[in-house]
């Protein structure tokens, strides 16, 4: 079972990843690490030593510049070497993912895309009579986008009971927060509305997290939505909230910082 | 680059009434006291391209001009059908500024790279396409062109030129005459085009208008060397051949090119690196000139 002590500890790998490269998405990449951490390590059915195993769940990371947050978990279940180097040349880890990485399903990077493909793959599912699920996870800044819209749409009109959109709503996009843009809510009513169960929790406690899963498996009439009520940079004081820190690596003095809080976490000094 | 165009943008907004600025979030920060300022013609619309290129075009109608802001593969090519309907077809005017040019933002991935966005926008006729290569020929070009009612694509780049030379809208500058053949260099490739060129007795021309094309001084230039043309620019292979074959008007000519190749870039690294896949860095280019103009 994952509890905060494994989140805070792929956290600060995620954080060294991120410092030793001068660049990378960390405060994206927190606000989900609760989401991906249960998904990854409770819920989906994939097999690392079989990474093209034809029936295992598929994860579609549509906010792709949190990707780094998987990683040492890809590591961590080995599916990649723990030598592969983040940023570099001739690596295939990026700040977005590509195929090239065992265990990934999904290029992507640009936002607004990945639901749509998430779609086409629970359809396929549903086609073929294969009985895998659909993983979305959306940033709430990409449910700008028309396209994202469209697909909830679609999975909404087609009943696309395999299919599980966990939308990370930090409520901050790059320089400023939603609601004070553009206003995104109500969110629930909206997704209700195009044909989809939604639920809300709070995406940084796990237990809310696995009983907002609990019955993915069983039958249900609609697709789901999981509305994450996450804080961007979570579990660093200086970061949460900060929209300077969006796609910003920690200083060696911030990343010093940073390390100390997490291991409050996972040791308590 | 980008100050410059944060400058000239500020200028516009202030003094012009009749001007909007239309942010999709990305880049958004350098404009917040535009945003306090002028609430109603600043906007940060949130991260949704097609609709603001959309919103942008019907303002336009009423005689504002608008401006967007955003990276090059948002823009170009994720707005492409709301250029060309809404702007092209329309027959509104307006400015598209984008930063990221080829791949600049190289940690990010080939999601975040444009080297198509000449050859895609170039598809779309009355789309104004201009690529300085410093920030004072933003600054030029921007003064030039973006209050003409036509729409404009301004392509940034963060790795400028380090030599300056005055540049026009709509005109090719000669860098250099020589007798062997012509280079054509555009936009971040001025630099090493005419450091490949110091030794080579060739004539270089620098485009930072790539649409309107500048055919009138190419004929000019070429009429009286031999028929060998050499391309450098960071786009993909081909964003301007088409314009050089018509200027040529069916005159045979050899023609050697440098430019990012066809295919998906998969890699990460640095700007220098993706340069060096490419062949855009300073010796593959020197190498490829002299080996089309001397066989060497």
């Amino acid at each position: 079972m994952v509890n905060q002590k494994k989140v805070a500890e792929i956290k600060e790998k995620v954080l060294e990843m991120c410092a030793n490269a001068g660049v990378g998405h960390v405060t994206s990449a927190f606000s989900c690490a609760e989401i991906i951490s249960i998904l990854y390590y409770e819920i989906m059915q994939i097999n690392p030593e079989n990474p093209e195993w034809e029936d295992r769940d598929r994860f579609i990371m549509s906010k792709n510049h949190g990707s780094v947050m998987t990683y040492p978990i890809l590591q961590d279940l080995g599916y990649i070497g723990t030598d592969e180097a983040f940023l570099k040349n001739g690596s295939h880890l990026g700040i977005h993912t590509k195929l090239e990485i065992s265990g990934v399903d999904f290029c992507g990077g640009s936002l607004g895309i990945g639901l749509g493909f998430a779609c086409g793959l629970a359809y396929s599912a549903k086609l073929s009579k294969k009985d895998y699920r659909t993983f979305c996870i959306l940033g709430d800044g990409e449910c700008y986008e028309g396209s994202v819209w469209e697909s909830f749409l679609f999975g909404g009109a087609k009943r696309l009971n395999n299919l599980i959109a966990i939308i990370d709503r930090n409520a901050l996009c790059i320089t400023d927060f939603t609601e004070k843009m553009l206003p995104l809510n109500p969110m629930k009513e909206k997704l209700e509305a195009f044909g989809w169960e939604a639920r809300e929790i709070d995406g940084h406690n796990l237990d809310e997290i696995r009983n907002s899963l609990s019955d993915i498996r069983s039958y249900r009439e609609r697709p789901l939505c999981i509305i994450a009520n996450t804080v961007k940079g979570h579990g660093i004081n200086f970061m949460e909230n900060a929209p300077l820190w969006h796609g910003k690596a920690p200083t060696d003095e911030a990343a010093f910082t940073a390390r100390k809080e997490l291991r409050e976490v996972q040791y308590g000094s | 680059m980008r100050r410059m165009m944060q400058k000239c943008i500020r200028n516009f907004i202030s003094s012009n009434s009749h001007s909007a600025l239309l942010l999709v979030d990305i880049g958004a920060w350098p404009f917040h006291d535009l945003l306090e300022k002028y609430p109603k013609r600043a906007k940060n619309i949130g991260i949704f391209e097609p609709g603001t290129i959309s919103l942008a075009a019907g303002l336009s109608l009423s005689g504002i001009i608008p401006i967007v802001y955003g990276i090059s593969p948002f823009i170009a090519q994720r707005s492409l059908e709301q250029i060309k309907l809404d702007f092209a077809y329309q027959k509104t005017g307006g400015n598209f500024l984008v930063t990221g040019a080829s791949y600049d933002f190289s940690a990010l991935g080939y999601s975040h790279y444009c080297p198509e966005d000449v050859i895609t926008l170039s598809t779309i006729p009355g789309v104004e396409i201009v690529t300085p290569g410093t920030p004072s020929q933003f600054e030029t070009l921007w003064k030039d062109c973006h209050a003409n009612s036509n729409p404009t694509y301004f392509r940034m780049t963060d790795h400028c030129n380090t030599k300056e030379c005055s540049v026009e809208f709509g005109k090719a500058a000669v860098l250099k005459r020589g007798t062997m053949g012509c280079v054509i260099c555009a936009a971040e490739t001025m630099d090493k085009v005419m450091a490949a060129a110091k030794e080579l007795d060739v004539t270089v021309l620098y485009y930072t208008t790539i649409v309107p094309f500048d055919s009138e001084t190419l004929q000019n230039e070429i009429a009286d060397i031999p028929k060998r043309i050499y391309l450098c620019t960071p786009f993909y292979k081909g964003s301007i051949t088409a314009n050089v074959v018509n200027a040529l008007k069916g005159a045979e000519y050899g023609i050697e090119e440098s430019g990012v190749p066809l295919e998906i870039l998969r890699n990460y690294g640095t700007k220098d690196e993706k340069d060096c896949y490419c062949g855009l860095s300073l010796e593959q280019i020197s190498r490829s000139m002299k080996s089309f103009f001397y066989g060497k």
